[in-house]
């Protein structure tokens, strides 16, 4: 026998132990959860130095978030499937798919856009409910429900699209994808770095403040809950590191050309769906299913309509993804969201996400897709050819996941 | 030769913050049956790997010395082929291959690089006739019971020579027939000059089988008794295994009963997977506040079947009966229904069916109930932090915070999270499926208690045991089930081991 049966119990005694070991003594430093945010700063200063700061000019920045925004999108439903315990290998066919439909909408029926939007996104939740519906209630795993999906609904828009580009899309689209804010109230200046965009610096002037607040306001509950916080001085390093990447980042592009429109939906996005997988009965129904399926069913929860929902959302943010990605090229193509999937998983596992399920963080898998954005533009900026950046985009996926499988095993000993 | 085929001196093992073993010695005697107590966490398993190499040599300190000669282990390949084999409670067995396939799988039956099918399946045979197993080879491991394929890793031992057979928790999982074959088949593997260690929490096992037992407490060794010579009960281990006289292994509890609050009539539920098979036939059964009751029967009578099914229909098919609380009659279509009217589950299996393992204790404790915790969808985190810390003081949950790792809990802590779970869903009926499983001798005393404390906060109790003596200490009264059928109803000062078990095994002459 080479198999050795596990041993899980052990004595209160070590619980304790356990608390000083990933504890820390001072700081209630997480490095499975910390690790990605640090990683993600050492990827961006490497790059700033390698690309002699060309990759924090405001223009770049601005390029990076655009490029990045459809993946991003996908991302964020990507990491509650993940969390389910589940996968989506059909959600690049479903961008294209869905780029298709709108396109058909737009262009050939001159629908109005923001209609034609709204039943794209429709049809993208329909074609997560066809998923849904195989998954949570006919019981086929997802990796094979998905992988037909991704032939299927490729099928579907060569076929909708009649094997060619339908184009141009209409500007509010383009605008969406590609544009920027207005200066509604015009520039202000900043001495050497030029005039900035007056309402993109108190936007993000507002997010900063709010995030305090928010925070603040957190820690002060917790306080008077008497649970464990971070120290005064770490809580402050961090609001000050969360204030100066935002303000940085801002300020480059209102240097620009204010906030790309696609920032502001990702930005809504995110706190949304932040608040929806921390905060909301539904969130908290998504992790428990995909920790323990059984255990979930036994405490009441009903498994097959929170699989069902998280395939319905998956297709309903590919569709938003599919008309981005549609409007920012311009037109809907029959290769449309090629290997999308394939990014949207590795950033849900770059950013934490357990393969068992369970486990992971909606801005952990923004980080992730962050990381691979700015390996990709950051090597492409220094001329590195494009099997470079597939071999290094590999070597992270992997050597996150095995960080990560690390950090779990050294736990586990040192428990017991 | 030397008496003893097994000396380990002095050994001491250490993980980060923690002292295992601490000069633990366990001498063993050419061709007895040495049995290893000690409550969960006592160090058992951790001497187990040291001895078999799992941790290799110069992971540990002292000396380990078989037949005669000095080891040093380096895995368990090396303490494998010098005769010592080790078998795990949770079976390392292939589903999916033969019988055949798994005694040899790694030691296969090869000439040349190919593997020699009859010669395979010829040896595998003698060695089911060795352990007294009626199966063909070639029959799949996963269309065998428990028991069988506990008797197919014996083979498999046997077959790589084994001079010493250690056995972790052999019987934890088997009923009492194949637990009697297996003790059976321990002795008669002692009369062939095999020696063999196993690890027991069933003293009267131990008490029945081992010619001596070696007690460890706190990662050191506390005695070594001599079962055949010395006077030696189950007490008497006991009181060396937890250091402390346990004059009452049960709380004393005066109950006060009141209304009924279930009551089951005519309840059948088939099987989901034999078509047609009835696995509860026609039970009645009624709860009443206050009241802890029992739920006796051998393994495959039916209890885990019946007391799920009435669980908003978590398990079975063809689901007839009804099921009226406080005097109505009630619907229980979902497990959702079943909290609903206030029912609760608390599993035999928390590992499986009990715990989400990747969260805290917090999340756990909350799951069931998030709808009280939650203002227009939204769950309000800080009071859920503060109920979860409220359990973890009244229930006595061993954690520094309540935002430490399910998983990493010892069975008893993890219990107390379970009942932490369905006592704040405000049930006033707890179904408890084997709710000391797993636990060690001082945790259990302490889910007495809680258990006691339920009753007389008015709750009603359904207790499902497959230790008689825990039901008839703590039951005010005992249903027995037999195939399915409510076979017997005994109040507390009429119950005896002997006629609970003589109900049930009562099956012939109920049938219609």
């Amino acid at each position: 026998m080479s198999s050795v049966a596990p041993t899980p119990t052990d004595t209160p005694t070590l619980d304790a132990t356990e608390v000083v070991v990933v504890g820390g003594r001072r700081f209630s430093f997480n490095v499975r959860e910390s690790g990605i945010y640090v990683a993600f700063l050492a990827i961006v200063v490497l790059f700033s130095v390698l690309t002699d700061g060309a990759l924090l000019e405001p223009q770049n920045i601005s390029n990076i978030i655009v490029q990045n925004s459809y993946i991003l999108i996908l991302a964020i439903g990507m990491i509650l499937v993940i969390i389910g315990g589940h996968i989506d290998l059909s959600a690049g066919s479903v961008v294209a798919v869905c780029g298709a439909v709108s396109a058909v909408l737009m262009v050939n029926h001159d629908v109005p856009w923001p209609v034609a939007l709204l039943v794209t996104i429709v049809v993208g939740a329909f074609i997560g409910a066809w998923q849904g519906y195989w998954v949570a209630y006919f019981g086929i795993p997802a990796f094979i429900v998905t992988l037909a999906g991704m032939l299927i609904f490729r099928a579907l828009t060569l076929t909708v699209l009649g094997n060619q580009g339908i184009g141009p899309f209409p500007d509010g689209v383009r605008t969406l994808s590609n544009g920027f804010t207005p200066g509604y109230l015009g520039n202000v200046a900043l001495g050497p770095l030029g005039g900035a965009d007056l309402v993109s610096l108190l936007a993000a002037f507002a997010a900063v403040g709010g995030i305090v607040v928010t925070q603040w306001r957190a820690r002060a509950a917790r306080v008077t809950y008497r649970q464990q916080v971070d120290p005064i001085a770490l809580f402050v390093v961090k609001m000050l590191g969360m204030a100066i990447g935002i303000l940085f980042v801002v300020v480059q592009l209102a240097r620009f050309k204010n906030l790309p429109w696609v920032l502001v939906l990702l930005a809504v996005l995110v706190l949304g769906y932040t608040l929806m997988a921390g905060r909301t009965v539904f969130g908290r129904h998504i992790y428990a299913v995909g920790g323990n399926l059984q255990a979930a069913r036994l405490s009441g929860v009903d498994v097959r309509r929170v699989t069902f929902w998280i395939f319905v959302n998956m297709g309903a943010l590919a569709a938003v993804a599919g008309v981005i990605f549609a409007g920012r090229l311009n037109q809907a193509g029959p290769t449309a969201g090629n290997a999308f999937e394939l990014d949207a998983i590795a950033a849900a596992f770059i950013g934490g996400a357990a393969v068992q399920g369970g486990v992971g963080k909606v801005a952990g898998a923004i980080t992730g897709g962050l990381i691979m954005g700015v390996i990709n533009n950051g090597m492409s900026l220094i001329g590195s050819p494009s099997e470079r950046v597939m071999l290094v985009k590999g070597a992270v996926l992997l050597a996150a996941v095995a960080f990560d499988v690390w950090t779990k095993r050294r736990a586990e000993s040192a428990a017991r | 030769m030397s008496d003893d085929i097994l000396r380990m001196r002095g050994i001491t093992k250490r993980f980060p913050g923690v002292l295992a073993l601490e000069d633990v010695n366990l001498t063993v005697r050419r061709g007895e049956i040495h049995a290893v107590c000690g409550e969960n966490g006592a160090g058992k398993s951790t001497l187990m790997k040291v001895l078999s190499g799992v941790y290799p040599h110069g992971s540990y300190d002292g000396e380990i010395e078989f037949d005669g000669e000095p080891c040093r282990f380096d895995g368990i390949r090396d303490s494998e082929h010098r005769g010592i084999v080790i078998i795990h409670q949770e079976l390392a067995l292939v589903p999916q291959l033969s019988i055949a396939e798994n005694i040899f799988l790694g030691n296969e039956q090869a000439v040349r690089g190919l593997v020699n099918w009859n010669r395979t399946n010829v040896a595998a045979g003698e060695l089911l006739d060795r352990v007294g197993l009626a199966e063909n080879p070639v029959a799949r491991i996963q269309d065998l019971g428990v028991g069988k394929q506990q008797l197919v890793e014996i083979a498999k031992a046997l077959s790589k020579r084994v001079k010493l057979l250690i056995l972790d928790e052999p019987t934890a999982a088997l009923n009492d027939d194949d637990s009697e074959h297996l003790l059976g088949l321990l002795r008669g593997l002692r009369d062939q000059g095999i020696t063999s260690v196993i690890i027991s929490h069933k003293l009267n096992e131990i008490e029945e089988i081992a010619d001596r037992t070696t007690v460890l407490r706190d990662g050191r060794t506390i005695e070594t008794l001599d079962m055949r010579a010395d006077e030696v009960s189950q007490d008497r281990i006991i009181r060396s295994m937890v250091g402390r006289d346990l004059d009452h292994r049960f709380p004393p509890h005066t109950p006060t009963i009141g209304a009924e609050v279930l009551r089951i009539e005519d309840w059948t539920v088939h099987s989901p997977t034999q078509a047609g098979r009835a696995v509860v036939r026609r039970a009645n059964l009624t709860l009443r506040r206050g009241e802890i009751v029992g739920l006796a029967g051998l393994m495959g009578a039916g209890r885990t079947e019946l007391a799920m099914s009435v669980f908003g229909r978590s398990w079975g098919t063809g689901i007839s009966g009804r099921v009226y609380k406080d005097g109505r009659e009630i619907e229980l279509r979902s497990v959702r229904d079943a909290i609903g009217h206030g029912i609760a589950y608390a599993t035999e299996d928390r590992k499986r069916y009990g715990l989400n393992l990747v969260e805290d204790i917090k999340r756990n404790v909350s799951s069931a109930a998030l709808d009280k915790l939650s203002r227009r969808g939204l769950v309000d985190e800080n009071r859920e932090y503060e109920v979860a810390s409220g359990f973890r003081d009244s229930m006595n949950i061993k954690a520094p915070s309540v935002l430490v790792g399910a998983g990493k809990l010892s069975g008893g802590n993890q219990q107390k999270v379970v009942l932490s779970k369905w006592i704040y869903t405000d049930a006033d009926v707890l179904i408890l499926d084997e709710p000391t499983r797993g636990i060690d001798v001082g945790a259990k005393f302490e889910i007495y208690t809680i258990i006691n404390r339920l009753a007389d906060e008015g709750r009603a109790v359904l207790m499902i045991s497959s230790e008689l003596p825990e039901l008839l200490g703590m039951c005010d009264r005992i249903y027995t089930l037999s195939s399915g059928r409510i076979t017997g109803e005994v109040a507390r000062q009429d119950a005896t081991q002997e006629l609970l078990m003589q109900y049930m095994t009562r099956e012939e002459e109920l049938a219609e």
